[in-house]
């Protein structure tokens, strides 16, 4: 298992860093180096994830404005938004993941990208359920079949099907290089979601905050909503980041216990040919 | 041409054939994607009686009569993209958000007479968040009718809002 990172795992120090061009990616694929750094922003990034999430959660349930015509039930915004956002960006770096797989095989990138799936996939559900109670008192339906919330539940199903293929063959490189595919198949959904209140008539709303024009939406509630956001970003750097680190821990406990098995069995051998 | 740089290009070559076969189906259904039609679109079509599709605009300021059939309540309002508008006849309850002013889409049948009979209306929600007491504010300074239409861009609510009078 983890051919890549065992590699560089079992040797003692750090390796010597390769020539050429590919060095300074490689800098980052020791997985030595990354358990370092890992370990040492992790408590942080865990620490500040939740204070952020819970001012701006805090802020926006119980202080934020209600809506003129929405009343109180505009506050499921403030964990309905950030919760698309990040279903389109986890996506985002499951894709970039799966590239760096394909293209230099980096053996880092396996392992997040296995992580980032079903992180990504619970904010997604979050994002389809939050909505869906949002729908029902202001649209007057749980659902409908707009372009909006279509493309959104085919995110969710290609967040779920990327968990099922990655853990789906005996030998994980396949698995890691089908989920790639998969996963880099599934961008063209990406532009969809986001353009689809602008290509076609839907019955959700477009954009509140562009790039390029004012948000059309009152300070006092685009302030708690930034902050969610925020912090709900950091809670996803920090499951995928304790993930990852785990995983790597895990497949060198793994390559240790293979050298050991193997020491073990030329012990045997050995005593076995001694014997007269 | 080393591996990476092989991979690399065939993956730009599966991306750019991927996106634009997508494209082109997504053009293709066009029709189908769209969740409703406007009454300008109705009329450019000249869609035939007796189809159900969902119709979807603004409820024109002063067109909503509100009648009881027996125990059901039906409404009378007339639906609107700024271009061209259609009567709609729904018996049943409307959604809290119904309002003049309001964007809508119901779901139904185009009648003869070229009026629409809903059997499912639903209530769009714009993409403008404003607390109430900017509402009453615009409102109460005459810089913004609800039923006439879309609030004016959130930038300029301080700007609009009265100030205090002087001395009366």
């Amino acid at each position: 298992m983890l051919r890549g990172v065992d590699a560089s795992l079992n040797q003692p120090s750090s390796p010597p860093p390769p020539r050429g061009r590919g060095r300074n990616l490689h800098r980052f694929a020791n997985p030595g180096r990354f358990l370092r750094l890992a370990g040492a922003v992790q408590p942080y990034v865990s620490a500040l994830a939740l204070i952020v999430s819970v001012v701006g959660l805090g802020w926006g349930l119980f202080f934020a404005p209600a809506d003129w015509q929405q009343g109180d039930a505009v506050r499921i915004m403030y964990v309905h938004v950030p919760s698309a956002w990040l279903a389109s960006a986890g996506y985002v770096s499951l894709a970039a993941c799966s590239f760096a797989s394909i293209v230099w095989r980096h053996p880092l990138a396996d392992l997040a990208a296995v992580e980032i799936g079903p992180v990504g996939a619970a904010f997604t559900g979050l994002c389809l359920i939050t909505g869906s109670l949002w729908g029902k008192p202001m649209w007057g339906a749980w659902w409908v079949w707009d372009a909006r919330l279509t493309s959104v539940l085919v995110l969710f199903f290609l967040y779920l099907g990327h968990i099922a293929l990655v853990r789906a063959f005996d030998d994980p490189e396949r698995g890691y290089r089908a989920g790639a595919i998969l996963a880099l198949v599934g961008v063209v959904n990406l532009p969809i979601i986001k353009f689809s209140v602008d290509w076609w008539n839907t019955l959700h709303q477009p954009a509140t905050i562009t790039l390029t024009g004012a948000p059309t939406m009152a300070l006092s509630m685009l302030w708690p909503l930034l902050i969610s956001a925020i912090g709900f970003t950091l809670i996803f750097a920090a499951i995928v980041l304790a993930g990852t680190r785990a995983a790597v821990m895990e497949s060198r406990i793994r390559a240790k216990l293979r050298v050991k098995a193997d020491e073990n069995a030329q012990d045997k051998n050995r005593a076995e040919e001694d014997t007269p | 041409m080393t591996r990476k740089k092989r991979r690399l290009y065939i993956l730009l070559a599966c991306g750019l054939g991927l996106g634009s076969a997508t494209a082109l189906a997504l053009s293709a259904f066009d029709s189908s994607v769209t969740f409703f039609v406007s009454p300008a679109d109705l009329e450019a079509k000249h869609a035939e009686s007796g189809r159900t599709f969902r119709l979807g605009g603004l409820v024109e300021q002063g067109s909503v009569k509100r009648t009881e059939q027996g125990k059901t309540p039906e409404a009378q309002f007339r639906v609107t993209d700024g271009r061209a508008s259609v009567d709609v006849v729904f018996r049943g309850i409307l959604p809290d958000l119904f309002r003049e002013g309001q964007g809508i889409v119901a779901l139904g049948v185009l009648q003869k007479d070229g009026s629409f009979r809903a059997n499912e209306v639903l209530a769009k929600h714009d993409e403008t968040y404003m607390p109430r007491d900017v509402a009453d504010a615009l409102k109460k300074s005459g810089h913004w009718n609800p039923d006439a239409g879309p609030p004016p861009p959130a930038a300029t609510w301080n700007t609009l809002a009265p100030k205090p009078a002087k001395g009366g």
